[in-house]
């Protein structure tokens, strides 16, 4: 439990993270083509995409390591370029792939991290070293890849920040270890904190986040609560009907349609669920499965090759 | 071929096809250590009398026994060769099979590409085996061109094959101990410090041995080879000594690879502290942390060189011959040889601690790859703070380096020559070519703020100055280009004095350059 819930705008920021028109190119590769993303004070925000979509680099950027092109980035009130340590008192970071010094334990690693951070509370730490089962006495050369992870969880979630930037934390750890991260991320949510998750697990962002931001090509190509976006994927519906719907075939926002017999198949933009079910009542329904949105789904539609249009 | 033993072959030669420039370069430099003191003997003497009063020298002085061997026949082109080669030449065949045996076998494990490897279709003993056979390989080509080099020279055909073969037979001795040491310990980095740590043993055996005590050579790999007499009566029995000593290893190892688990060793893995030391406080501490091993290696090392130089006391001008061009690049001409020589011992304690210092101006980019910096960078270390405590670490390191390879000098002075006053006259002296060391170490700094990704252009400069050092006044290089060289405009201290002028221009070179390279990094993106 964290000691002092802190207030959501700690230093006048309502929303600690905004970036406007990103752009970080590579030689001639464009990692980030105009990236807007805005996180919320005492949200969770889901940040997703395909890999190799820009997610790092965006992120790499919200930490002054990678210098911005162009475009408008104010984290915490600050520049992340400009005022890198400072602000950097204030967030904890995770990144995706963990590297630990070779020679230095893990408890080693976490009291450096903590102290250059700006000091850690050793009660804390001990909890989230027990709560996790990790073995400070290894040394870093011999840790797996979710114990690494764990060291850099551990070592983020003990410090007293605001802000959290989680870059794909819990691609290592096993399911009891997955539960007990999103136990501490609600923890520090209801005690005011702000998160920015980077994740391919979607059932930890359908559980954890309130909004969030699909990102594609260096670009925001989606964002908004998760129910906004469910809008705009499809029902999938299968029925058994009296007798032919001749209507479907040509109602716009039904798509896949397949017909056998006195059996219907179909997927249906959510907007014209209403057209298409009055369709099959007139056609008399005997039997009905319809299955909502999953957010693979809503992925799947985001991050394959050609999506919908 | 046995199931234990299934795919050995394509094993060793995916390693061959990854150690083939290693191997090469290994054998050319090996072979080049023995076939130039042969060219070198033969220059520095321009007569057998010559050769005779030195030769008288050295079989006298105990602390070059100490540091070669035991001196038999020196007074010949050949019995100086095995003398000051066998004993470095094996250090060299040793720490090469230590290399490619650690290659193969722990780091492939650490890393996990063993794992993949191993999931094939592929024998317990396999990776072992390949490993065995590629540093076979390796200590058949150095022992070979060695010979062939030492034949073709020319010199005595059966004593030059006698000189090669025992080198490969001592190589393939250290590369069945670097496999016992790579089954007993529990990380790649304590396998490599306990097979280096054998190669280290048998050197001081043997040394111990020569000086006062003959059975402790009798008990060191080196003591076997050089027991081989090559060029002062050669025998071959000790050969068999080496070839019984690397059967009874490999046996052993093999023992004891049977009763390891992939990736762990015999002795398990130390656990380490819970909490960190106050060290690990500050970015400075941890780069201090980190580059500790480094420092206090070279430390010793440029200790033991000075050393090396100091034994030579006063003997300069017997040891060097009457070869004028010998004498005018190891005194640089000046008027008293002595000082003069040791203006030079100190320029090459100086070269040599440019090597140290690029690569610890490089270190914070090798963190940089690793990821290591993204941690720290993230939390409330800012790039500034960050890199200047690499900076401390290196300039602190270079004075410390410089500083032992000065007492070393003026310790081994003092033992041969009984003047005990001597013992930190060269402290001083060495410090004062701190300068451009420091402006080599600063040009890696900009090096690694401008280029990140072309590192290995920080080796250039010293290549450069070594290169002028050495070739300058022979070849008669324009003032211009030797100038290019920052020890150049150096005095040659401490046969001249000390110029403030000097001194204080190559520090204000080294401060800019370095705050140039500093300035770019805060600029760029790291990673």
């Amino acid at each position: 439990m964290r000691a002092d819930p802190r207030s959501a705008s700690v230093g006048g920021v309502d929303t600690p993270l905004r970036i406007q028109g990103l752009v970080k190119t590579f030689g001639s590769t464009r990692a980030l083509d105009g990236l807007d993303l805005e996180v919320r004070a005492g949200e969770v925000h889901g940040f997703l995409g395909p890999n190799g979509a820009g997610k790092s680099t965006a992120i790499r950027v919200l930490l002054g390591l990678l210098r911005a092109d162009s475009g408008e980035v104010s984290l915490l009130g600050g520049d992340p370029w400009r005022d890198a340590a400072t602000l950097h008192r204030r967030l904890a970071y995770v990144p995706g792939d963990v590297s630990l010094w070779p020679n230095l334990s893990g408890g080693e690693c976490l009291d450096l991290l903590g102290r250059l951070r700006g000091g850690l509370d050793p009660a804390r730490r001990d909890a989230l070293v027990e709560r996790f089962g990790l073995d400070p006495t290894k040394r870093g050369r011999s840790y797996s890849k979710g114990n690494r992870q764990k060291v850099a969880l551990v070592a983020a979630l003990a410090a007293d920040v605001e802000l959290l930037l989680l870059d794909e934390p819990t691609s290592g750890l096993d399911p009891l270890m997955e539960a007990e991260f999103q136990a501490c991320v609600r923890e520090f949510r209801d005690a005011g904190g702000t998160v920015l998750l980077s994740s391919h697990i979607l059932a930890e962002v359908e559980s954890l986040c309130e909004r969030v931001s699909i990102i594609r090509d260096g670009r925001v190509v989606e964002a908004g609560t998760l129910a906004e976006l469910r809008h705009l994927t499809r029902t999938s519906v299968t029925a058994e009907l009296e007798r032919p719907a001749p209507g479907l075939a040509s109602l716009p926002g039904v798509h896949d349609l397949v017909a056998e017999g006195d059996r219907v198949q179909f997927e249906v933009d959510t907007a014209q669920t209403d057209a298409a079910l009055g369709l099959l009542v007139q056609a008399g329904v005997r039997t009905l499965t319809a299955q909502p949105p999953t957010l693979e789904d809503l992925f799947l539609r985001h991050y394959g090759d050609a999506p919908d249009a | 071929m046995p199931e234990v033993a299934a795919g050995t072959g394509t094993l060793l030669r995916a390693a061959l096809r990854r150690d083939r420039w290693l191997i090469l370069w290994w054998s050319l430099g090996i072979s080049a250590l023995y076939w130039s003191q042969a060219v070198g003997i033969d220059g520095l003497y321009a007569s057998q009398a010559e050769l005779d009063v030195a030769a008288a020298s050295m079989g006298e002085n105990t602390a070059m026994i100490a540091m070669a061997g035991p001196a038999r026949a020196l007074d010949t082109v050949g019995g100086q060769v095995a003398w000051q080669s066998s004993a470095f030449g094996a250090i060299a065949a040793g720490l090469m099979s230590m290399a490619i045996v650690m290659r193969h076998t722990r780091t492939e494990e650490e890393t996990g590409r063993d794992e993949l490897v191993r999931a094939a279709a592929v024998g317990r003993l396999a990776p072992v085996l390949a490993a065995l056979l590629a540093a076979l390989v390796a200590n058949v080509a150095v022992g070979a061109a060695t010979a062939v080099s030492l034949v073709v020279y020319p010199l005595a055909a059966a004593d030059s094959i006698a000189l090669g073969l025992g080198l490969t037979l001592v190589g393939l001795c250290f590369t069945g101990t670097a496999l016992v040491a790579a089954q007993v310990s529990a990380s790649a980095r304590s396998c490599y410090g306990l097979a280096g740590l054998v190669i280290g043993a048998s050197y001081a055996l043997r040394a111990v041995g020569d000086v006062s005590a003959p059975a402790l050579t009798w008990a060191s790999p080196i003591g076997w080879y050089q027991g081989m007499h090559a060029f002062s009566g050669v025998r071959w029995w000790p050969a068999l000594l080496l070839v019984a000593a690397t059967v009874l290893t490999l046996a052993l190892a093999s023992a004891l690879l049977q009763r390891r688990d992939i990736g762990a060793g015999l002795r398990a893995a130390r656990p380490g502290p819970v909490r960190a030391g106050r060290l690990l406080s500050s970015p400075l501490g941890l780069a201090w942390r980190l580059q500790r091993p480094t420092v206090l290696g070279w430390t010793a090392g440029l200790w033991l060189t000075g050393l090396a130089y100091g034994t030579i006391g006063d003997d300069v001008e017997s040891l060097l011959g009457d070869n004028e061009a010998t004498v005018e690049l190891m005194t640089q001409g000046l008027a008293d040889p002595v000082a003069g020589f040791y203006a030079t011992a100190l320029l090459m304690l100086a070269l040599i601690t440019s090597g140290f210092a690029i690569s610890s101006a490089l270190r914070p980019r090798a963190e940089e790859e690793a990821g290591h910096a993204e941690l720290l960078l993230a939390t409330a270390v800012s790039r500034r703070r960050w890199l200047a405590s690499y900076v401390v670490v290196t300039v602190g390191g270079v004075l410390l380096v410089l500083a032992a390879g000065g007492l070393g000098t003026g310790i081994g002075y003092a033992l041969v020559t009984g003047d005990g006053g001597a013992v930190l006259e060269y402290v001083g002296p060495a410090l004062a070519y701190a300068p451009p060391v420091l402006v080599l170490s600063a040009l890696a700094r900009l090096v690694h703020g401008v280029l990140p990704r072309l590192g290995v252009l920080a080796w250039l400069p010293l290549i450069g100055a070594v290169v002028v050092m050495l070739l300058g006044p022979v070849l008669r290089m324009p003032e211009w280009v030797q100038g290019l060289s920052p020890f150049h405009h150096l005095p040659a201290i401490p046969a001249e004095d000390t110029s403030v002028g000097a001194t204080l221009s190559l520090l204000a070179v080294a401060t800019l350059v370095s705050f140039v390279g500093q300035f770019a990094f805060w600029r760029r993106d790291i990673g």
